[in-house]
C-alpha cells in the first residue's frame, strides 16, 4: 500500500494556496476553451503551455491538466443546450442530450452529463493510482527494442481501432513522422530535409501543429456550416440536481460498462471520441429502454459522457508510466514535460515522486473541484456561445496566433499555424485522421531513436524485436493489429462463403426433407 | 425562378474525388521527396550504424504507398460518386475567415502582434459583423489589453510589437 502513501503525499504537494488557485484558474479557463468554437483541450493547452515555461513543474501541471478536465467537462454544455459538440468527444451526448433540453429538461441532462463524466474520471485516476506505478515499475526492465515494440503497437493501434480508411491512417501518421524528422538529427548531427532553409533547423514544433490543425481549422469548419447559434436555456437548481442524482444509481450497469470503455479506449490510443460513440451504440443496444434513444433518454447521456470522460483521463496513465501518451492533449502534456527539463517515461515516477503524485492528487481535487464549478455556472457559461461568431473567430485566431508565436519567439510559426490550419480542414473534410499525425510528431524522434538503437544493439537484424518473449509479444500484437482492418474484411468474407454455403445445405436439406 | 438559381449555385461546389485525388497527389510527391532526400543523405547502413536517412526514408515510401492507394482509390470512385467537397456558398463563407486570417497573419510580421491583432478584430467585425466601427474597436482593444496584462505583466512572455512598438512609452 506504498501507493496510499505516496497518494496522501501527493495531496500535502498539491494543498498550498497557489496550487488550489491554479486549479480553479484552470478549470474555468478549460471550461471556457471547451464552450468555445475552434479551441480544445489538445490546442487550448498548446496556446497556454508557453505561460508556464517559469512556473515549477507540479503547479504548471496541475494547470495545464485542469484545463483539460475543464474542457472536458464544458464539451457537455455545448452538446446539451445547443446541440453544437464543442468538443469531438461530445458529439454522441448531443443525441439525446439536445432532444432532452427541448423538452425543458436541460437541467436534468446537464447535471446527468456532469455527474457521469466525474464517475468516469474518478475510476480512471482510481485505476491510475494504482496501476501506473506497476506498469512503470515493470518499465524499467525496457531497453530500446521493447520500447520500440510500444512505439509500435501504439501507433499499429491507430490502424487496427481507427474507424476510416487504413490508409489515410497510414498517410497521415507517416506524414507526422516526415514533420517529426525535419531539422537536425540528434544520433549524427546532420540536417535532414531542411532544404537550405535556417529556419527548418528547429524542425517544426508540434504545438504548432496542434494549434493549427485543430484551432484554425476547426474554426474554418464552423465558418463553413454558418453557425447560427440557437440553445435553450438552462436553469440549474439544487432541486434539479438532487432528483437527477436519485435517479442515476439506477444506471449502474451502464456506468461501469462505459468506464471500462473509456479506461480502455484511453489507455490504447483509441481515444475519447471513438470510446463515447462505443459506449453509446452498447447502451442502446443492451438498455431496456433501447427504442426510446435519440429522443432523449437520461441513459444516452450517461454512456457516452462516462466513457469519454473515463478515456480522456486514463490517456495520462501510458503518458505518465511510459511516457507514451495516449491522446493528442496528453501528447501536448508530454511535450510540457521536456520543456520543464524533466524526462517523461519510467523513471519519472523514481526521480520525480514530487510531480507525479502531485499529478495525481490534483486530478482527484480537480474533478471534484470541476464538478462542483460547472454545476454551479452552467448560465455563465452558456451566455458565451450567445456572443456572435463575427466576434468570437477572430478573437480566437488572434489568440492562436500568439501561441503560436510563444512557443519560440518565431513569427514563421504563425505562418506554419496557418498553413496546418488549411491542411487540418481540408483532413478533416476527407476523414484522415489528426490524432495519428500529432502523436507521430511528437514522438517521432523518441520512437526513431529506440529504432536506431535497437539496430545498433542487433547490428541491423530485425529479429531482435522477437528477441525474449515480452518484446517479442508486444511486436506481434503491434503487427496483427496493424493487419486487423485486412484480417476483419478476410472473416468477412469466410463468414459470408460460409453462410451462403450453410443456406445452400439447409436448402438442400429442406428439399431433401 | 430566383430561388431556384439560388438553390444549384449551393448545390454546385469542387467534387470530393478530385480534392481526393489532389491531396493524394501532394502527400505522394511529398513522400517522393522525404525518400530522395533521405536517400541522399544515406539511408543505408554505415560504419558507425544506420544513416541518417535510414528511418525517413522508409517513411517516405510509406507515405507514397499510401497516398497512391488512396489516389487510385478516388480516381475510380471518381465521376461515380458525385458529393461535393465545399459548395461554392460554403468556400465563400470559409475564404472570408481564411482571406483576412492571410492578410492578418502577413500584417502581423510587420507592425507587431498587438497592432496586428487589433486592426483585424476590429476590421473582421466591421466587415463580416456589420457592427459600428466604435464597439469593434472597443472591443479588440479590450482583448488585447487583457492579453497583453496575462503575457506582458503577469507571465513576463514578451510578444513580437514589430516596427511600430506603440508600447514603448509603457517601459515594454
Amino acid at each position: 500500500m506504498t501507493e496510499f502513501a505516496s497518494l496522501f503525499h501527493g495531496f500535502a504537494v498539491v494543498l498550498t494556496p497557489f496550487n488550489l488557485m491554479l486549479m480553479m484558474v484552470g478549470i474555468v479557463l478549460g471550461v471556457l476553451i471547451g464552450v468555445l468554437p475552434g479551441l480544445g483541450g489538445a490546442n487550448g493547452v498548446a496556446i497556454l503551455l508557453p505561460l508556464t515555461f517559469s512556473m515549477p513543474p507540479t503547479s504548471a501541471i496541475i494547470l495545464l491538466s485542469c484545463i483539460y478536465w475543464g474542457a472536458l467537462f464544458g464539451g457537455a454544455i455545448t452538446s446539451v443546450l445547443f446541440n453544437i459538440p464543442g468538443e469531438p468527444w461530445s458529439v454522441a451526448t448531443t443525441f439525446d442530450g439536445y432532444p432532452m433540453a427541448q423538452q425543458g429538461r436541460a437541467g436534468e441532462a446537464l447535471t446527468a452529463a456532469f455527474t457521469s463524466s466525474f464517475i468516469g474520471a474518478f475510476f480512471a485516476v482510481l485505476m491510475i493510482t494504482f496501476l501506473a506505478p506497476l506498469v512503470a515499475r515493470f518499465a524499467l526492465q525496457f531497453g530500446p527494442p521493447e520500447f520500440f515494440s510500444v512505439y509500435l503497437l501504439t501507433f499499429c493501434s491507430f490502424v487496427g481501432m481507427g474507424k476510416g480508411s487504413p490508409m489515410k491512417i497510414l498517410a497521415s501518421m507517416m506524414l507526422g513522422f516526415a514533420l517529426a524528422a525535419v531539422g537536425m538529427d540528434t544520433v549524427t548531427g546532420q540536417l535532414r530535409l531542411t532544404f537550405g532553409l535556417p529556419d527548418l533547423m528547429r524542425g517544426f514544433d508540434f504545438l504548432i501543429a496542434v494549434i493549427g490543425l485543430f484551432g484554425i481549422g476547426e474554426i474554418l469548419l464552423s465558418m463553413e456550416e454558418g453557425l447560427k447559434f440557437s440553445g435553450s436555456s438552462a436553469r440549474i437548481n439544487t432541486r434539479i440536481v438532487l432528483e437527477t442524482w436519485k435517479k442515476l444509481p439506477k444506471y449502474w450497469m451502464t456506468s461501469i460498462r462505459s468506464t471500462l470503455i473509456g479506461c480502455w479506449m484511453g489507455i490504447t490510443p483509441g481515444g475519447a471520441t471513438p470510446a463515447s460513440f462505443m459506449s453509446y451504440g452498447m447502451a442502446k443496444k443492451m438498455s431496456p429502454r433501447g427504442a426510446n434513444f435519440g429522443k432523449g433518454e437520461i441513459e444516452g447521456v450517461v454512456a457516452p459522457e462516462t466513457a469519454a470522460h473515463a478515456a480522456g483521463t486514463s490517456a495520462l496513465l501510458p503518458m505518465l508510466a511510459l511516457g507514451i501518451p495516449g491522446s493528442p492533449t496528453a501528447a501536448v502534456l508530454l511535450g510540457g514535460l521536456l520543456i520543464w527539463g524533466l524526462q517523461p517515461g519510467p523513471l519519472l515516477f523514481v526521480e520525480k515522486p514530487d510531480f507525479v503524485w502531485g499529478l495525481i492528487a490534483s486530478m482527484y481535487l480537480g474533478n471534484v473541484a470541476g464538478l462542483i464549478i460547472v454545476l454551479t455556472s452552467v448560465p455563465l457559461f452558456a451566455s458565451i456561445l450567445r456572443v456572435p461568431f463575427a466576434i468570437i473567430a477572430p478573437i480566437i485566431i488572434a489568440i492562436c496566433a500568439i501561441g503560436a508565436y510563444t512557443v519560440h519567439s518565431a513569427m514563421l510559426d504563425i505562418w506554419f499555424m496557418l498553413g496546418f490550419g488549411v491542411v487540418g480542414y481540408v483532413f478533416k473534410k476527407l476523414d484522415y485522421p489528426l490524432a495519428p499525425l500529432v502523436l507521430a510528431v511528437v514522438l517521432g524522434d523518441r520512437a526513431e531513436d529506440s529504432f536506431r538503437q535497437s539496430m545498433l544493439l542487433s547490428q541491423g537484424d530485425l529479429t531482435i524485436l522477437w528477441s525474449n518473449w515480452l518484446v517479442g509479444s508486444i511486436t506481434t500484437l503491434a503487427l496483427l493489429l496493424l493487419a486487423w482492418p485486412f484480417i476483419g474484411r478476410g472473416l468477412q468474407m469466410v463468414k459470408a462463403v460460409a453462410l451462403r454455403a450453410e443456406s445452400r445445405a439447409s436448402t438442400t436439406h429442406d428439399q431433401r426433407g | 425562378m430566383n430561388t431556384d438559381t439560388a438553390d444549384e449555385q449551393d448545390e454546385s461546389g469542387i467534387a470530393t474525388w478530385i480534392v481526393e485525388v489532389f491531396v493524394a497527389l501532394c502527400l505522394f510527391v511529398l513522400g517522393a521527396v522525404v525518400a530522395y532526400n533521405s536517400w541522399k543523405l544515406g539511408a543505408g547502413w554505415r560504419d558507425d550504424g544506420p544513416g541518417a536517412g535510414y528511418f525517413p526514408f522508409y517513411i517516405g515510401l510509406l507515405i507514397c504507398t499510401a497516398s497512391a492507394i488512396v489516389g487510385v482509390r478516388g480516381m475510380r470512385s471518381g465521376s461515380r460518386v458525385d458529393k461535393v467537397f465545399v459548395t461554392h456558398s460554403q468556400l465563400r463563407l470559409v475564404l472570408t475567415v481564411l482571406l483576412p486570417s492571410l492578410a492578418f497573419v502577413a500584417a502581423v510580421q510587420v507592425v507587431g502582434i498587438y497592432v496586428g491583432s487589433l486592426l483585424f478584430i476590429a476590421g473582421f467585425m466591421v466587415w463580416v459583423g456589420k457592427y459600428h466601427w466604435a464597439k469593434s474597436v472597443a472591443i479588440a482593444f479590450a482583448v488585447m489589453a487583457i492579453a497583453f496584462l496575462m503575457f506582458e505583466v503577469w507571465f513576463k512572455v514578451p510578444l513580437f510589437k514589430g516596427a511600430l512598438d506603440p508600447l514603448r512609452f509603457l517601459g515594454y
